[in-house]
C-alpha cells in the first residue's frame, strides 16, 4: 500500500527553522515505521537523519513522535497507523538534525541518580543470595532500554529544565528495590530534592509511552512511598 | 583535526570493550569509542543466557563445558582457549553478579540455570542446566550492568564516533585510531599505546540477519585493509530460529524451556536427525535440519519456513522466562505463541571468524602466532578461537566477559612496559581521503542498491549450504560490487550527523568482509560446523583440521593454514 510520510525536517547547517516534508512510500502492512524511513533515506533523500540500530525494540535508538505519540520506529507497524503518518523528533531536547535529538541532558539525568550497584560486601566466593521474591520486586524496571520515550512524553520535562525525568527514576527504582544494594538512602535523598520525584504529577504519559511496557508511573509512586514511609 | 593521547583506546562499547575498560579504569588513561551510545551496542540483543559450570541446579564441571565447546565447534576450536573460556566463565559470571547483574534466582537464592543447545553433562550424555540467565534479556542486563560500571568508574566515553582508520607505525606497532565525530563531522586522531578492536560482527553482510544495522564489521575490515590477516571467515553461524522474513532472533532458550521446531506435517523432526539432544542440537545442525525439511517439501504449506512451538508450555513459564521473544512474535508477526507456532527460518547470527588473537587477546599476524605489538581484539570481532566452526549458544557472552577482561589486563601490562609509539606522518590522511572520496562525487552508484545486492548474493550462495559454482558466482558478483562501490555518490554533503556518509563507509567494510567469507568458503573443501559444502560433505581432518588465515596482498588474497591447538580432546565424529 502507498502511504505518505510527513516528516519534520531541520538541519541547522542550512535551515533557520523546522519544516515538514512529505514522501510517498510503498510499504507492506507488516513493515515497521523504520523500514519506511529507511526506504526514504535509501532511495529518495539520503539527507534524512535519524538514529537506529537493532531494529527490534531492544537498543533504544529510534524513539520519536509517531502521529503525536512517543514510540520506537522499529516497534510500530504500518498497518496500525493509517495512510498519512507524521514523524517528529522527541519533545524537550534540542533537535540536532531532523529526527535526531541531543541526548546529553537525558544521560546526565540518568547518571545523577548513581545508576550502579552500591555495595561493598561482595562475597569472596560464590554469588550474593537473593530470593526469587526479592528479585521480583525490581524486575519491571530492569527492562529499561534508555530510549527516552517516557522522559520526553512527560509534560513536567517539557516545562522545566531540571526535573530528572521518569527514566532516571525508573533506573533509581531498579537499585533502590534491589536487596543487594546499599545506596538506596543516597538515591532517595537525590530524588527527594526539588528536581526529584515530587515534580511528578502522575499524568501517566510515561507509562503510555514506554515501549517496554514498564509501569513507569507505578515505579515513581513506589519511590515516593519509600520516601514517605521508609526514609522520612 | 583534534589530537588526543591515551594509554588505551577501545573501539566498541559492547560487552568485550566495556569489560576491558573496567579492568583498566583508574589504572590507565583509557578512551572508549563507539559509533552508538554504549547501551545501544548489540551485546544488548543477546537473550538466552551465559554459561558457566556453577552447578547450581545439577552437577557440572568446567571440563564438561570445555568438551562441549570443542565438540560444538567441530574440533576447529583451539583447546587452550576453550579451557580458558570454560574455567574462567565461573569467575566471570560471579563478577557480573557482584557488579549487580540481576540474574534469575533458584529457590535457595542462587543464580538460576537452564538448558541450552549443545551443553551436556559428562561429555555428551544428556543436556545439562548451565546457562545463567536474566529472563530472555541476559545480554540487555550485561550491557546495562557494564555501562553502569563504566559510569561508576568514570570511563572516558567517545559516544557517536565512527571508526575510519586504524594506525600502525613503520615498525608494525599499532599506535592509534582515527574517528569521525558524528555530531560535528570533525576528524579525531587518538594516539595510543594500545588499541582494542571490540567492534563486533558483520551479520549485515547477509539479507536475513538477527544483527543490528550497526553490525557492519568496521573494525575487522579496517584492520584487514591495513594488512592484518582475518581468520576462519568462512565460519559464519546461522541461528535456526529467526522470525520469518525479518531474521529477528528467537532465543534458543525457547527450546531450552521445552519448545520444539515443527515441520509442515506437524512433526517435531529434530529427534530424527539428533536422537540424544533433539531440539537442543547445536545451531549449525538445527539450521541444516530446517534447510533439509524445507528442501524436501516439508516446510509450512510447502514454503521456506517452519514453526517454533512453545504453546504447550505453561503460560507462566512463557511470561516469566520468555517474555521478550514471545512479544516479538506478537508485535512483528501477529502470532500468539501461547496458542500457535511461531514462523521461523535460519538467520545470519554470529561470526566465529575475525581478527586472530592469542589467549591474551593480542592480535597475531602469522600462523606462528607472532603478536602485533599494541594491537588487541576481543568479542565477536576476534577469533581466539573458542568457537571454532560453530559457536554454542551462550558462549558469545562468556567470550565477551572472559576475553574482554583478559584484554584489559594484558593491555595494562603493555602500557606499563612500553612508550607511546611515533604516529605516522599525516595520521589522518587515509581517513580524510576515504571521506573526501565518497563526498566528492555528485553522480554515481547508489549505496543501498549495492548493499541490497550484496546481501541477496551472500544469502543465496554463501549461507547454510554452499557449493563451488555458487561460491564462484558470489565471488565474481562481490568483485563487481566492489568496483561499483568505488563509484558511489551520496546526497548528504554536510558535516553534521552525516549518516548517509557513515552508511557508505559501512558498506565498504561489509564488502571486504564478504570477500574474505567467500574466499575462505571456496578454499575449505570440506564440511565442518557452520561451513557446509554440498560438493564436499565430509569433514576432512587430514587437510582441514586447520584455521584459515586470509591476508590481502598486492597480488590478491593469500590464504595460509594455522594448526589447531589440541590439548585434551582428539577429534571424533560429531554426533548428538
Amino acid at each position: 500500500m502507498q502511504v505518505t510520510l510527513r516528516i519534520k525536517r531541520f538541519n541547522p547547517e542550512q535551515d533557520v527553522k523546522a519544516h515538514f516534508e512529505e514522501y510517498q512510500v510503498e510499504v507492506e502492512g507488516t513493515d515497521r515505521v523504520l523500514d519506511a524511513l529507511n526506504q526514504v533515506k535509501w532511495h529518495q533523500d539520503g539527507t534524512l537523519t535519524y538514529r537506529r540500530s537493532c531494529a527490534h525494540g531492544i537498543c533504544g535508538s529510534d524513539a520519536m513522535r509517531i502521529n503525536g505519540r512517543n514510540r520506537l520506529a522499529c516497534k510500530v507497524l504500518m498497518k496500525d497507523l493509517g495512510k498519512k503518518i507524521t514523524l517528529e523528533p522527541l519533545i524537550g531536547f534540542k533537535v540536532e538534525k531532523d529526527l535526531l535529538v541531543d541526548m546529553d541532558k537525558f544521560f546526565d539525568a540518568y547518571k545523577s541518580i548513581k545508576p550502579y550497584l552500591i555495595a561493598d560486601d561482595a562475597p569472596t566466593s560464590g554469588e550474593r543470595l537473593q530470593s526469587p521474591e526479592e528479585r521480583h520486586l525490581f524486575d519491571d524496571t530492569t527492562k529499561c532500554i534508555l530510549c527516552a520515550a517516557c522522559t520526553t512524553a512527560c509534560p513536567i520535562t517539557w516545562m522545566s529544565d531540571d526535573f530528572v525525568g521518569p527514566a532516571a527514576i525508573v533506573n533509581a527504582h531498579r537499585f533502590i528495590f534491589d536487596s543487594r544494594d546499599q545506596g538506596g538512602r543516597e538515591r532517595l535523598r537525590i530524588l527527594n530534592s526539588g528536581t526529584g520525584v515530587w515534580r511528578c504529577r502522575t499524568v501517566f504519559n510515561c507509562t503510555d509511552a514506554c515501549p517496554r511496557d514498564i509501569k513507569v508511573t507505578e515505579a515513581i509512586e513506589q519511590v515516593k512511598r519509600a520516601l514517605i514511609f521508609q526514609d522520612a | 583535526m583534534t589530537y588526543h593521547r591515551y594509554d588505551a583506546v577501545i573501539v566498541g562499547a559492547g560487552g568485550a570493550g566495556l569489560m576491558a575498560a573496567i579492568q583498566m579504569a583508574g589504572k590507565a588513561n583509557v578512551a572508549v569509542v563507539s559509533k552508538l551510545y554504549p547501551p545501544r551496542s548489540h551485546t544488548g540483543a543477546a537473550q538466552g543466557g551465559i554459561s558457566a559450570s556453577l552447578g547450581n541446579r545439577e552437577e557440572d564441571h568446567w571440563e564438561w563445558h570445555m568438551y562441549d565447546t570443542v565438540k560444538g565447534g567441530d574440533y576447529l576450536v583451539d583447546q587452550d582457549a576453550a579451557e580458558v573460556l570454560a574455567r574462567e566463565a565461573v569467575d566471570a559470571v560471579l563478577e557480573l553478579e557482584h557488579m549487580g547483574l540481576p540474574f534469575n534466582r533458584t529457590e535457595e537464592g542462587k543464580i538460576d540455570q537452564r538448558f541450552f543447545g549443545g551443553h551436556t553433562r559428562n561429555f555428551g550424555e544428556a543436556p545439562v542446566r548451565r546457562a545463567c540467565y536474566a529472563a530472555d534479556r541476559t545480554g540487555h542486563m550485561i550491557i546495562q550492568t557494564l555501562y553502569q560500571q563504566g559510569i561508576k568508574h568514570k570511563v572516558n566515553f567517545f559516544d557517536e564516533h565512527h571508526l575510519v582508520d586504524i594506525l600502525f607505525g613503520d615498525d608494525g606497532r599499532c599506535c592509534g585510531v582515527v574517528t569521525m565525530e558524528l555530531k560535528t563531522g570533525e576528524i579525531h586522531v587518538l594516539h595510543s599505546k594500545t588499541v582494542l578492536i571490540a567492534s563486533g560482527g558483520y551479520g549485515r553482510v547477509f539479507k536475513i540477519t538477527s544483527n543490528a544495522l550497526a553490525g557492519t564489521g568496521d573494525g575487522v575490515a579496517l584492520a584487514y585493509r591495513r594488512g592484518v590477516p582475518l581468520m576462519d571467515m568462512e565460519m559464519y553461524q546461522f541461528h535456526p530460529t529467526g522470525l520469518y522474513r525479518l531474521g529477528i532472533l528467537v532465543s534458543e532458550a525457547a527450546r531450552g524451556e521445552g519448545g520444539k521446531v515443527i515441520n509442515g506435517k506437524g512433526e517435531a523432526f529434530a529427534a530424527r536427525y539428533a536422537p540424544t539432544l533433539a531440539d537442543l542440537a547445536p545451531r549449525d545442525m538445527m539450521s541444516r535440519f530446517i534447510y533439509q525439511e524445507v528442501k524436501e517439501g516439508r516446510g509450512i504449506d510447502g514454503k521456506d519456513y517452519v514453526l517454533l512451538d512453545v504453546s504447550h508450555l505453561p503460560p507462566e513459564v512463557i511470561d516469566e522466562k520468555l517474555p521478550d521473544v514471545t512479544d516479538f512474535a506478537r508485535v512483528y508477526l501477529g502470532v500468539e505463541p501461547k496458542k500457535e507456532g511461531i514462523p521461523i527460518q535460519p538467520t545470519a547470527h554470529y561470526a566465529m571468524g575475525g581478527l586472530p588473537t592469542n589467549v591474551h587477546a593480542q592480535v597475531i599476524f602469522d600462523p606462528a602466532g607472532t603478536v602485533i605489538p599494541g594491537f588487541y581484539s576481543a568479542g565477536e570481532a576476534a577469533c581466539v578461537s573458542v568457537h571454532g566452526a560453530n559457536r554454542l549458544g551462550t558462549n558469545s557472552l562468556v567470550d565477551l566477559v572472559v576475553f574482554g577482561r583478559r584484554a584489559g589486563k594484558q593491555m595494562l601490562k603493555e602500557i606499563h612496559d612500553t612508550d607511546l609509539a611515533t604516529l605516522p606522518a599525516e595520521p589522518d590522511a587515509v581517513a580524510k581521503a576515504t571521506i573526501a572520496g565518497i563526498l566528492g562525487r555528485d553522480k554515481g552508484e547508489n549505496v543501498a542498491d549495492i548493499r541490497a545486492e550484496m546481501q541477496t548474493v551472500m544469502m543465496d550462495k554463501v549461507s547454510v549450504v554452499r557449493e563451488e559454482k555458487g561460491l564462484r558466482e558470489a565471488e565474481q558478483r562481490i568483485r563487481e560490487l566492489q568496483s561499483a562501490y568505488k563509484n558511489i555518490a551520496i546526497q548528504d554533503k554536510g558535516k553534521r550527523f552525516n549518516t548517509d556518509l557513515t552508511e557508505a563507509m559501512e558498506l565498504g567494510c561489509m564488502l571486504d568482509c564478504a570477500e574474505t567469507i567467500i574466499h575462505g568458503a571456496l578454499a575449505r573443501q570440506e564440511s565442518r560446523g557452520a561451513h557446509y559444502r554440498e560438493d564436499f560433505q565430509a569433514r576432512d581432518d587430514k587437510n582441514w583440521l586447520a584455521h584459515s588465515m586470509i591476508t590481502r596482498t598486492s597480488g590478491g588474497l593469500e590464504l595460509k593454514k594455522k594448526p589447531i591447538v589440541i590439548t585434551t580432546f582428539e577429534p571424533k565424529e560429531r554426533k548428538y
